[in-house]
């Protein structure tokens, strides 16, 4: 197979346009033939479902909840990145474009990177027009606010919930075409499998969660819009429902997976608490601004932090790094935490955490500026640790929030199976190994609002629009298929929870596959994971049948293929003997154990072809070729 | 960190038409760092593990900010603590040896589908209703084209903040979705974004609401008490004197 990611060619501000006017189209009377499956209704599923509903196509969008408003992009805090310039501090499209492109440490595609920042103008217009209560400036204009690795303010925001509100402006949007009869709303579905018909995606497999009933839909073009995997890890930030099964079910039908290893680790987290723990919570990255990172310089003080005096105080990221102190980027903070743990400087009763202390912002600029600044969050923190950062320092841990890797997609946003679109943080495209802080709100949207609505019709336009339907052969082996993998879970009436099993891959991903990785360790993972999937298909206990709503299935089903997904991203952390953003090998780190990219061999896309239960997946380069952007070594001392 | 005990009675019932009944349960050493839901998680561990069918329940972000959990403790919808969602309540609320009856949200409006999981997809159909402005995607005005008062944005920004749980329904001895349906009808008729349509929207979402059979509004400010992100009750006089001025003197029927 050849991969082509199919980048326009001429100067990079001149692709896009170019390539609109180039790419065909479907007359709006031929529209209303072709018939649309979009899974997912985050901020890619639910802008691109109403975006294309309203140009006239006929789309039914899925979602795993009871409603399409409560996708995880609903838990972002922090806000949505633009290139408006408002603040007249010398931002502009190609900042934006450069900023992304560094901040990924030269590991994405510059042509879809460069088109990102070009319609984060239009995201911020569109939510406006919906009617999204962006904060705004008593003047009445929006105010913005600056987000780690950038030194203009682009963030646009809306209080600590800026995903929420522009979530709630795309489901209204949706709202809106379900009323006109255009979109059709089918929740509490759960995508099991996609359905190919002659090389082209053509429709998928749902259960749907209330009855267990499988159902097949038929379409002319299927929309991944499903999200990250980072619940590969058990713990993370996301919400329990995330999972990588439509992505990897679309994998094992022939989509090439990209990048699987990069795995953002965020560094403000509550820590772990106890072995019941279901999630891990996020703390906004903004607390950086104020607070002071710490640890005692002893190891194995026990002592209260109000016990430990100034002198033996460690401000491990303000000394090791003068210039950028505690707002280093994401990867650099998760890395250190870990590292200071690692030497036993950890704190609390797990030992695995650091300090955030604000007692020298409260002093400097009073409490009232700091609670007003900050309340919400601390508010949200006292409420799960009965600890109020007013008085005492916060503890914080990194964990797993937002995988960069993904299906691999065109500059369509096609994957490697003609028809079938792969959306958000379910594609690799825009972030490379590292993604910025409020730039996942900006892809989501600007991949269903302006890029896919132009390049499905570019696709469209060269197939049939006969009527689709759900007799052929394909629909009823994709179902089989799926029924008996259920019938094959509930009969194993083994010992273990689904929950039990999913904690010991974690565990294994967590050590092997997380802020650090090595080849002893990946190696060691690699032997760990069959082990355990083995166990889960001879030893897991799902209680119910088959034919109700049954939550144990629902997980088993998700963790079933959490376990083969796993052994993809140690294999590609693998083979990346490389560092870069948030993927370090510690063989591979400058003389200050900063993580060191080797652009000679490894400046491309790593992507992964399904070859069988039986063989590996085969390897394949996408270079990446820099033609406007010179890559450097990120310094941050 | 300590730990409780605790007798726990909870809803159980298999299917939307059958029956459903209490059922008790030792809790079992409970950490008083757990929420709310990790509680009910160690439950349905043990209950897995000998062969019984674990307690089915909504969930998702388990940040408070999703909607999708929520269940009636000792008849408080999300529980005991003011402006707290089911998964953000902590055990350290309760004391060793309390009992907890936990139900599912009930209300005319809503289906229960299985134990405390209910079906509140009439939230969507009144969003369907009206709940929105009729703007399509592309060549939108430039975002600052328009000034916002900030202090209607933030008024906006108070309602907009509802995350759709439903609990004010469950409250409300009417089961009325007077607050939801308030939130949202101020979110846009405080913003000019979302005044043209704010006669339709304020008629379309009331006459659904009535429809899908939820009850009127006779004061009773449970709906506020029980919302987990605190929006007022002053949005409701706000819906009153919309849907009143929409009636009265718009074209709108």
């Amino acid at each position: 197979m050849k991969l082509d990611p199919k980048v326009p060619g001429g100067p990079l501000a001149e692709k896009w346009d170019k390539h609109r006017f180039d790419s065909k189209l479907v007359n709006p009377a031929n529209k209303r033939k072709f018939d649309i499956i979009v899974v997912g209704a985050g901020l890619a599923g639910a802008s691109a479902s109403a975006s294309l509903a309203e140009l006239g196509y006929n789309v039914k969008t899925f979602c795993l909840q009871d409603s399409p408003r409560r996708a995880h992009s609903i838990a972002a805090q922090g806000g949505i990145n633009a290139a408006k310039n408002y603040q007249n501090d010398g931002d502009s499209i190609f900042r934006l474009f450069y900023d992304t492109i560094k901040g990924g440490d030269f590991r994405a595609r510059e042509a879809n990177v460069y088109r990102l920042a070009q319609v984060s103008n239009n995201i911020i217009d569109q939510c406006v027009a919906q009617g999204v209560p962006f904060a705004r400036e008593y003047g009445g204009q929006l105010a913005n606010r600056s987000f780690g690795g950038a030194q203009v303010s682009r963030t646009f925001y809306a209080r600590g919930q800026t995903g929420q509100q522009l979530l709630l402006g795309a489901y209204s949007a949706l709202m809106r075409q379900v009323k006109k009869g255009k979109v059709e709303m089918l929740s509490r579905r759960e995508m099991l499998d996609l359905v190919i018909i002659d090389g082209q995606a053509r429709g998928i497999v749902t259960r749907n969660m209330l009855t267990g009933g499988i159902e097949t839909h038929a379409a002319h073009a299927v929309v991944l819009a499903t999200g990250g995997y980072g619940n590969a890890y058990f713990l993370s930030t996301n919400a329990m429902g995330s999972n990588v099964t439509a992505a990897w079910r679309a994998y094992k039908k022939g989509a090439c997976f990209a990048n699987p290893c990069f795995v953002q680790i965020h560094p403000t987290c509550i820590p772990v608490h106890g072995s019941y723990q279901s999630k891990l919570t996020l703390m906004s990255e903004s607390l950086r601004n104020d607070g002071r990172v710490w640890v005692p310089k002893n190891p194995g003080d026990t002592r209260p932090p109000a016990e430990i005096p100034e002198a033996e105080r460690d401000y491990y990221l303000e000394n090791k790094y003068p210039s950028f102190g505690n707002l280093v980027p994401r990867d650099v903070a998760s890395r250190n935490a870990k590292e200071q743990c690692d030497l036993g400087k950890g704190v609390g009763s797990t030992r695995l955490a650091v300090y955030l202390d604000f007692s020298e912002a409260i002093n400097r600029d009073g409490a009232s500026v700091i609670f007003q600044k900050y309340g919400n969050l601390f508010h949200m923190y006292e409420k799960i640790t009965a600890a109020n950062p007013m008085h005492e320092p916060m503890m914080i841990f990194p964990a797993v929030h937002y995988t960069m890797g993904g299906l691999w997609v065109d500059y369509n946003l096609m994957s490697t199976i003609p028809g079938l679109f792969v959306l958000g943080e379910a594609n690799f495209s825009d972030h490379g190994a590292n993604r910025l802080g409020a730039s996942a709100l900006m892809q989501g949207l600007a991949d269903g609002y302006f890029i896919i609505p132009y390049t499905i019709g570019n696709y469209l336009a060269t197939i049939s629009s006969k009527p689709n339907d759900t007799g052929h052969q394909a629909f009823r082996q994709t179902a089989d298929d799926a029924t008996e993998k259920i019938s094959k879970l509930l009969s194993i009436k083994g010992k273990k929870t689904v929950d039990e099993i999913h904690r010991e891959l974690g565990l294994v991903m967590w050590d092997a596959c997380g802020m650090a990785r090595n080849e002893e360790g990946l190696q060691k993972a690699l032997d760990k994971i069959p082990a355990i999937r083995d166990e889960f298909w001879q030893n897991v206990t799902i209680p119910g049948s088959g034919q109700e709503l049954n939550q144990s299935l629902e997980r088993a089903g998700r963790v079933a293929d959490f376990l083969e997904f796993a052994e993809l991203m140690v294999v590609d952390a693998l083979s990346r003997k490389e560092s870069c953003g948030c993927h370090l090998r510690e063989e591979s780190q400058t003389e200050e154990n900063e993580a060191k990219r080797d652009d000679a061999n490894y400046s491309h896309v790593s992507v992964w072809e399904y070859k069988g239960k039986d063989s590996s997946p085969e390897f394949h380069k996408e270079p990446l070729i820099f033609e406007n952007v010179q890559p450097s070594q990120r310094s941050y001392k | 960190m300590s730990k409780i005990e605790l007798t726990l009675k909870i809803w159980r019932q298999a299917k939307s038409d059958a029956p459903g009944r209490l059922q008790t349960y030792a809790s079992g050493p409970i950490s008083t760092d757990m929420s709310f839901l990790e509680m009910l998680d160690v439950l349905n561990e043990r209950l897995t593990r000998e062969g019984e069918e674990p307690v089915a329940f909504d969930h998702d972000c388990r940040e408070g900010i999703c909607g999708m959990c929520g269940a009636v403790v000792n008849g408080h919808p999300h529980g005991p603590e003011k402006e707290t969602t089911l998964c953000q309540l902590h055990m350290r609320h309760f004391k060793d040896g309390d009992t907890l009856v936990i139900e599912p949200f009930r209300a005319k409006a809503y289906k229960i589908e299985k134990d405390l999981v209910v079906d509140r997809s009439s939230l969507d159909k009144m969003i369907i209703s009206g709940g929105f402005v009729s703007v399509n995607t592309g060549g939108a005005p430039d975002a600052n084209g328009i000034p916002i008062p900030q202090k209607n944005a933030e008024e906006a920004m108070d309602a907009a903040a509802c995350i759709g749980c439903g609990a004010c329904v469950a409250a409300c001895p009417n089961a009325s979705a007077m607050l939801f349906v308030a939130a949202k009808v101020s979110h846009l008729a405080l913003l000019p974004q979302g005044q043209p349509e704010q006669a339709r929207r304020a008629l379309d979402m009331v006459r659904e609401m009535d429809a899908l059979g939820f009850g009127n509004c006779s004061n009773e400010r449970e709906c506020e008490a029980a919302c987990p992100k605190g929006i007022s009750i002053r949005n409701i006089a706000r819906l009153n004197r919309e849907f009143l001025k929409a009636a009265i003197f718009s074209d709108e029927d």
